[in-house]
């Protein structure tokens, strides 16, 4: 008989996959008709939704806990106070970050870069340039503008090729000694391109330029290490990765974040105040004026809890196998013309549907309960790049199935009946 | 199929048919009244053209756009409702067309707008329905600058 202890580890390629029907059986959202159809939801990219763990903790932390922070002596702020500074724990375990004090919440990724852009923009003068790339959501490409205005400096735009993908011989001839930060998306909202991201780094590295990385589309579908990564900046929100709306996470390398001016004045960001002098807060306080949204941060931790236990790797390979069926599916569909098509992609899936305008393919599909997104996804230079006004985007999470990619062609086609 | 009988109360036939085969796709140059009109949600964008008579009268309408087949067929049907019209006419029209899709209390549609009328079960297709009419009320206001619908 055969006396080895059974092999516990189970090499990744055999890992089992994900048991999505009780994956979907925890989103209460998923359980619902929409138009007399279960829903279909396919807007990830957008928003992803919730799963009960997410929702009780939200409510059992109003029920029970709920006070301001880092103030009262009594039991509930301690309470609260535990809650919040508990969320950033699990948030630095989750990027691993090396220290929780690298971990400033805000309202979302939007915030957080305008953060950067504001405080690091400070020190931004005429003549500096700060890299972006073509692909970026308008959020990775407003606040540097307004960061120009102020400074004189100006933006600098790494072109892509028609797969999508960043055209790296570009990126590498306009990182120069006028550079002062990169700022590039990890995965394209729009296309679903994952950057190559440690090039981009040991290009930026070599020349003492930091990066900061818009990382909304990717946390929720890989694992994100920020110390292997070794970048300088790290911005993603909490409602793209089942955690709550007005939440999101900046990380900042403790160097970095120690040098910065504060973004905005107020309560918590603050040591001593007297009208000649304030002294600011440590970190991460001094990034956090006024009260936090302290349920905010119970939710994304909870999140980041739940997501944990399935295991980031499942997710991703679940997510991997499925963008491949996606593909594989609209490819078959003649009318369709998929936009975005780089070599490594993430579950973010445009197209068009030749003689269909979006916004039609979205109602057509909605009243069939698949719920798509459509226009420019806050990428215009992206839209005028392909030569399209919009597109239509099925973006994918854990809970997804081949159902739903089956219902979303099965719908293109009864829209392709119907308009054309 | 259910879906689809609910669907063609939205794309009716005539709707299909004016974005199709738009009528007075083209632009006037140069117009007594012009506006470009945009829809900052969707992308759509529609400019309208119109020339006036001594005594302002439309005398010709016509419109370029870029935008889904709600939004193409309503600017088609403005273009057909306005010709030979006064202003004040024109004015009246687009305040029915309004009235049209008003929530509560929804108006008479006027013409081929009727074709339109499944539009208001979409809140969220609305504003395709009235993008060229906000435009064609920029124009007649004299504003050139694009207008939004949000």
């Amino acid at each position: 008989m055969n006396r080895r202890a059974p092999n516990v580890l189970i090499p990744s390629a055999h890992q089992p996959g994900l048991d999505v029907d009780r994956i979907r059986a925890d989103f209460p959202i998923l359980q619902q008709t929409v138009n007399g159809h279960p829903l279909a939801y396919l807007d990830n990219a957008a928003s992803a939704q919730r799963p009960r763990s997410v929702i009780d903790a939200i409510g059992q932390y109003y029920e029970k806990d709920h006070a301001n922070v880092h103030r009262g002596v009594h039991t509930l702020s301690h309470r609260a106070t535990e809650a919040y500074e508990r969320g950033r724990e699990t948030v630095r375990r989750f990027i691993n970050a090396a220290e929780s004090q690298e971990i400033v919440f805000t309202r979302g990724t939007t915030e957080a870069i305008n953060l950067i852009a504001y405080s690091f923009g400070q020190s931004l003068k005429s003549g500096d340039e700060i890299l972006i790339s073509h692909m970026e959501h308008h959020s990775n490409i407003v606040p540097w503008q307004l960061a120009c205005g102020r400074s004189g400096a100006k933006l600098n735009v790494v072109p892509i090729n028609n797969r999508g993908e960043l055209i790296m011989e570009e990126f590498h001839r306009r990182l120069s000694k006028l550079t002062r930060i990169v700022a590039i998306g990890h995965v394209s909202n729009a296309l679903g391109t994952v950057n190559p991201m440690a090039e981009i780094l040991s290009a930026a590295k070599s020349r003492g330029v930091p990066v900061l990385i818009d990382g909304a589309q990717a946390v929720a579908h890989q694992s994100v290490d920020v110390q292997a990564l070794g970048c300088d900046f790290y911005a993603f929100s909490g409602h793209k990765m089942c955690g709550p709306t007005g939440i999101g996470v900046l990380y900042g390398r403790k160097e970095w974040l120690e040098r910065l001016p504060p973004f905005q004045g107020g309560g918590d960001m603050i040591l001593t105040v007297s009208f000649e002098r304030t002294v600011y807060n440590e970190l991460p306080y001094k990034f956090e004026a006024g009260t936090p949204h302290v349920a905010g941060v119970v939710g994304l931790a909870a999140a980041i809890e739940y997501l944990e236990a399935i295991g980031m790797r499942r997710i991703s390979a679940h997510e991997e196998r499925l963008l491949r069926y996606a593909t594989d599916a609209l490819s078959n569909v003649q009318e369709v013309r998929i936009i975005g098509t780089a070599a490594h992609k993430s579950g973010v899936i445009s197209f068009t549907v030749d003689g269909i305008h979006p916004h039609d393919l979205g109602t057509v599909l909605d009243q069939q309960g698949v719920a798509i997104r459509t226009g420019h996804h806050c990428a215009m230079p992206v839209m005028d790049f392909f030569g399209v006004a919009g597109t239509a985007r099925a973006s994918l999470a854990l809970y997804n199935t081949d159902q739903d990619i089956d219902r979303l062609v099965a719908g293109i086609g009864v829209a392709i009946r119907m308009l054309h | 199929m259910a879906d689809e009988q609910e669907l063609r109360q939205l794309y009716r036939e005539t709707v299909l048919e004016h974005s199709r085969q738009p009528r007075n796709l083209r632009r006037i140059a140069p117009p007594a009244r012009h506006a470009t009109g945009h829809n900052p949600l969707c992308g759509d964008k529609v400019t309208i053209y119109l020339d006036l008579t001594a005594d302002e009268i439309v005398r010709d309408a016509a419109f370029e756009a870029s935008g889904c087949a709600i939004s193409m067929a309503s600017a088609s049907m403005l273009t057909e409702l306005v010709k030979s019209q006064c202003i004040a006419d024109v004015r009246r029209l687009t305040r029915s067309v309004f009235a049209m899709f008003a929530t509560d209390t929804p108006g008479p549609s006027p013409g081929d707008m009727a074709a339109l009328a499944g539009v208001r079960a979409y809140p969220s297709r609305v504003r395709c329905a009235t993008l060229a009419w906000r435009t064609l009320e920029a124009a007649l206001q004299g504003d050139r600058v694009a207008v939004s619908t949000e």
